[in-house]
């Protein structure tokens, strides 16, 4: 176990970590989806629930059940059931209780499944050590990182589309570039804390 | 071993008690037990809840129509919901005009049910029943085109001339989805223990069914009728008919039901074609210039090259232009592809036939 407060690591992976801007992972719905912030911020806010529960059930079953049969190695495909499951279960009882809420998801509620910035964080979570506290920290700052990310890049795309962009760069190219120019100014933020 | 024996264990508990809590909440969350559902304030049912509008109707023998099965993507199966339908989905706002979301039309596919329901369906479709019909007659009318005869047994289909039915294709090898689509009926409406269809090859999964797989004898689930594209007697002034291809179907159950009821009224039909070739049903078609003296067959190839053709050369709005001179009192009936429509009622605009006239069917 590293020895890092839980506060740092949850600044850090908003900022520092990000699981866009520095690891690069659940790019598919990031660009997709960013077209417009209200989907966007949709989409964040179903992302960062959906990272906080699944990280927080990976921890439960990969301590207590994968670690004390040397079974390590299946973390993967453990992960995978799980979250997938999880997605399931959220979406029923949000279709029973909270409609509003699922209507206003619609489909991107299913599409976190595949999402590997979901899997990613567990993973981390098992390479990096982490304790119950840091892991819970690590999945929802994960989360509001990610939908920072998404809302930011749809603000920016809705601005772009007033502009003429060249036309072999338009869509997924153009994003793809001020993905990597928002990294950069991310990095601005490294100075801050680190936790890899 | 027993590494492989509790990897096996572990992964399968695992999976077993996550199947477990879903069933449990699929059981629990998961199920809304019965709702009622009214339609058109006159029929009710109790119905099992949590499953689309669509499907529930099906199973009330209800039909609505609906092309790509319930996948939300052809946007035919619009119902009206009153009360109790949830809000509009992001799925069906697409297929969705501001007119009918403001009269409160849904796509039945995607509105599930989870409270009492009422809704608003037009009568005819209480009329539309499910057939287990048998193919007995095939014939290739052109390189294209197929014609079929379903016989329906001992049931009765009660339809408009120009309505259209739609014909299940099963899953076959290299096609693992049944599909619904609609093809217009070619057959009289006195005909009614029949259906005959023209169904052109396009690569599609029913075409390619029905030209490469299905035979003499073989059995198909066909239900209908649908569709707002049909004769109307109204003040018996003459008709244009326009159409290509398999477009001929539903102007053959129109022409059908003039002979049958010696509507005398003057008929012009456009038909449009590539070839001589793709020209079909000529005899059928020499029968009614027979039983009715004011009916006129204008075919219009678009490229024929042979010297022999000695009519109409190019498209068919051309050739509606050409014979036709002034269409006040004219009422048209135009079935074809949507770019070909189109084309027809700007020149049907041109010689004054007015819009409220021109029925159409697109496809």
């Amino acid at each position: 176990m590293i020895d890092v407060h839980p506060f740092v690591i949850f600044i850090a992976s908003i900022f520092t970590s990000n699981m866009i801007f520095s690891n690069f992972l659940g790019m598919c719905s990031f660009i997709a989806v960013s077209k417009e912030i209200p989907t966007a911020i949709g989409l964040g806010v179903a992302v960062t629930m959906v990272l906080s529960f699944t990280t927080v059930l990976n921890y439960i079953v990969y301590w207590n059940i994968l670690v004390p049969f040397g079974l390590e190695y299946l973390m993967y495909i453990v992960f995978i059931l799980v979250i997938a499951a999880f997605v399931q279960l959220l979406e029923m009882v949000m279709e029973r209780y909270l409609s509003n809420l699922y209507y206003a998801l619609g489909i991107f509620l299913p599409l976190i499944t595949v999402n590997c910035a979901i899997l990613g964080v567990s993973l981390f979570m098992v390479a990096r050590q982490y304790d119950f506290l840091q892991t819970f920290m690590f999945s929802v700052g994960s989360g509001i990182g990610w939908a920072l990310a998404i809302t930011a890049m749809a603000g920016i795309r809705s601005k772009l589309n007033e502009n003429s962009i060249p036309e072999g760069l338009r869509g997924a190219p153009i994003t793809l570039i001020i993905t990597g120019i928002m990294a950069l100014a991310f990095i601005g933020f490294s100075g801050m804390v680190q936790i890899q | 071993m027993s590494t492989i024996l509790t990897t096996t264990l572990i992964i399968s508990a695992i999976t077993s008690i996550l199947a477990a809590i879903l069933t449990a909440a699929d059981r629990t969350v998961g199920n809304y037990g019965e709702v009622k559902l009214t339609i058109n304030n006159e029929k009710t049912y109790t119905v099992e809840g949590g499953t689309s509008l669509l499907s529930t109707l099906r199973n009330e023998k209800i039909f609505i129509p609906s092309a790509c099965g319930g996948k939300g993507s052809c946007g035919y199966c619009k119902v009206v919901v009153t009360e109790g339908g949830g809000p509009v989905l992001a799925t069906e706002l697409p297929l969705l005009t501001n007119e009918e979301l403001a009269k409160n039309m849904r796509l039945s596919c995607q509105c599930k049910l989870k409270q009492d329901i009422k809704i608003e369906i037009p009568e005819e479709l209480f009329n539309v029943k499910e057939y287990a019909s048998t193919v007995v007659k095939m014939e290739k009318v052109t390189p294209t085109i197929k014609y079929l005869r379903f016989d329906l047994g001992n049931e009765e289909i009660n339809f408009r001339p120009g309505q259209y039915v739609q014909l299940k294709a099963p899953a076959y090898e290299g096609n693992d989805e049944e599909v619904y689509r609609a093809y217009s009926v070619a057959s009289s409406v006195n005909d009614k223990h029949a259906i005959e269809l023209l169904i052109g090859y396009t690569g599609g999964i029913a075409t390619t069914y029905v030209h490469q797989h299905l035979n003499v004898g073989d059995n198909v689930h066909i239900n209908g009728p649908y569709g707002d594209f049909y004769y109307h007697e109204d003040d018996n002034g003459p008709i244009i008919l326009a159409g290509a291809g398999t477009g001929m179907a539903p102007i053959l159950s129109i022409l059908k039901y003039m002979a049958e009821n010696n509507i005398n009224r003057e008929t012009i039909f456009f038909f449009g074609a590539k070839t001589m070739s793709d020209l079909f049903m000529l005899e059928q078609i020499k029968y009614f210039e027979e039983k009715l003296p004011a009916f006129k067959f204008i075919a219009t190839l678009s490229r024929e090259e042979s010297p022999d053709w000695n009519g109409d050369r190019g498209r068919v709005p051309d050739s509606i232009i050409k014979h036709v001179e002034n269409g006040e009192n004219y009422s048209a009936y135009l079935c074809g592809s949507p770019a070909m429509i189109d084309s027809i009622i700007k020149s049907l605009e041109e010689k004054n036939i007015s819009l409220n006239k021109i029925y159409y069917d697109k496809f």
